[in-house]
């Protein structure tokens, strides 16, 4: 059971949010290739330890809010709010 | 390779069973090998075999981080089915189908295939038009596959509950699918791979793969650098992982699958049922244990391990439709790291890096498709050339936007 502090609400179960994928995508332009365009919309980094990623608490406050988590250990390291910046996190690289 | 038979059982009986033989080599690993598998599941060894069988590729190496089958393959509900939706998708997976239901006597090793029918149940009237279409589209694939009324499925399954809190309104068999006995069938392909000369090489991870101008080299392991012409990586959950030491993304997420079985009851179950609707699949094992399953923990996980909330929702369905089981007590629960894609079809076949292939993407539903994956695997490593029955399968759909999109067959959602 994941225990997910939400920036407005607090600390909740995961049963009242929705994951939302990987964080920091940004979106190319329209003249990118095929290929680029694919990338974009399908590929996904999955990282074997420190994600950045999204959730929806739809219980809730109904805000998005991003995570930084571990995979293998699920340990939340920072919640931060939609917009910032990717925050710089020493861990020890788990494989 | 000794085979199996009743003269051999009653010539082990008279001597206490003392003196039956390992079932695969534990050699040494070699400097240099034709083709090297990253990944001793059931995909990676039933590749290893169908190349040195069919493709006469004697000097095969399958690297194991862990033990064999200890990953998915070891981890999964057991089921074998072909009820696939799309024409590339039913065509590939009943090939699998149709090798299963030979393979106890191609590996003169009992895997316990028992065809006992797989339904899928409908709880609403608009769920059954969909069935209806599904069924159909499997039948013109010319796979078998009935409809069932809610009396023919209390017949068959005399313990559901039709009134639950969502009623069976109907449902779908295809009655060759079935389950089997999943370590039985890895234990086996490395058996007849190590009698074919295939090295089998566990406790062996690979930290890294050589690539030099755009082809690969070989492999960087914990045992040592090896040499290799050709590549194939089956690593289940891990495909991501070995896809960015080679330098390229795939769209994958992995996440955690559990499944759980309760301690052992006489029989009751002999069909397996599955809802896609209230999110589980069930079927009860030769040793009586009822075997449970349902969506999966729908986050990036490399844990192996589940959650409670989903293993609640499970049992919750489970006792929904079949109330005599609420006394039974769960004996064991586990996970296993899926990789999703984004149209739940695996992805297969050659890579951007040359002399590098992949089978992997294959979610929540690899095991079914194990001697099928081998057999074409092995013949796209030994012809650089995809088989035909997974040219659709490539990384390069993505980029052309021709998805196959099963997101409903495998069951229940994920």
């Amino acid at each position: 059971m994941l225990r997910i502090p939400c920036p407005w609400c607090g600390t909740r179960d995961e049963i009242e949010f929705r994951f939302g994928g990987e964080s920091h995508i940004v979106r190319p332009g329209l003249d990118v290739s095929d290929a680029e365009w694919a990338d974009y919309l399908f590929n996904k980094e999955n990282p074997k330890g420190l994600q950045y990623e999204r959730w929806y608490h739809t219980y809730g406050c109904s805000q998005w809010f991003n995570v930084a988590r571990d995979t293998v250990t699920h340990e939340i390291h920072v919640v931060y709010k939609m917009g910032e910046a990717k925050p710089d996190i020493a861990i020890t690289v788990c494989d | 390779m000794k085979g199996y038979s009743a003269f051999a059982l009653i010539r082990n009986a008279v001597s206490d069973h003392r003196h039956w033989k390992p079932l695969w080599r534990s050699p040494e690993i070699k400097k240099s090998y034709d083709v090297v598998i990253i990944g001793a599941g059931g995909h990676g060894l039933a590749t290893a075999y169908y190349l040195a069988r069919k493709h006469g590729v004697r000097n095969i190496a399958v690297l194991e981080k862990g033990y064999i089958g200890g990953g998915n393959t070891g981890r999964n509900t057991q089921v074998t089915r072909s009820n696939y939706y799309w024409p590339q998708s039913a065509a590939f997976f009943d090939h699998s189908l149709k090798l299963y239901e030979h393979l106890g006597h191609e590996l003169n090793f009992n895997v316990m295939m028992s065809q006992r029918g797989v339904l899928t149940l409908a709880h609403s009237h608009h769920e059954l038009e969909g069935l209806r279409r599904w069924a159909n589209a499997i039948r013109i694939s010319d796979i078998d596959s009935e409809l069932m009324t809610p009396a023919q499925i209390k017949k068959l399954v005399p313990l559901i509950n039709l009134d639950a809190r969502f009623p069976v309104c109907g449902g779908f068999i295809q009655r060759r699918g079935g389950i089997s006995r999943h370590d039985a069938v890895a234990w086996s392909y490395a058996r007849a791979a190590s009698a074919l000369g295939v090295d089998i090489v566990q406790q062996c991870e690979v930290t890294d793969i050589d690539i030099a101008n755009g082809a690969v080299t070989g492999v960087k392991t914990i045992q040592g650098n090896i040499h290799a012409e050709r590549v194939g990586i089956a690593v289940a959950g891990h495909t991501s992982v070995l896809a960015a030491k080679a330098g390229f993304r795939v769209p994958i997420t992995s996440m955690g699958l559990q499944a759980m079985v309760s301690e052992p009851i006489k029989p009751c179950l002999d069909t397996m049922v599955l809802s896609p609707v209230i999110h589980m699949y069930v079927s009860q094992s030769d040793r009586g244990e009822i075997v449970l399953g349902g969506g999966a923990d729908v986050y990036t996980s490399y844990a192996q391990r589940g959650g409670i909330p989903v293993m609640e929702e499970n049992v919750a369905a489970l006792l929904e439709l079949f109330p005599a089981f609420s006394r039974i007590r769960l004996m064991r629960q586990w996970s296993g790291i899926v990789d999703i894609t984004p149209d739940t079809t695996p992805i297969m076949g050659k890579t951007p890096v040359q002399n590098l292939y992949i089978s992997g993407g294959w979610g929540t539903g690899g095991y079914k498709a194990i001697p099928a994956g081998g057999d074409t695997m092995a013949h796209t490593i030994a012809t650089d050339e995809p088989h035909s029955l997974i040219v659709d399968f490539g990384l390069e759909r993505f980029e052309r936007g021709a998805l196959i999109d099963e997101g409903s067959a495998s069951g229940v959602a994920h």
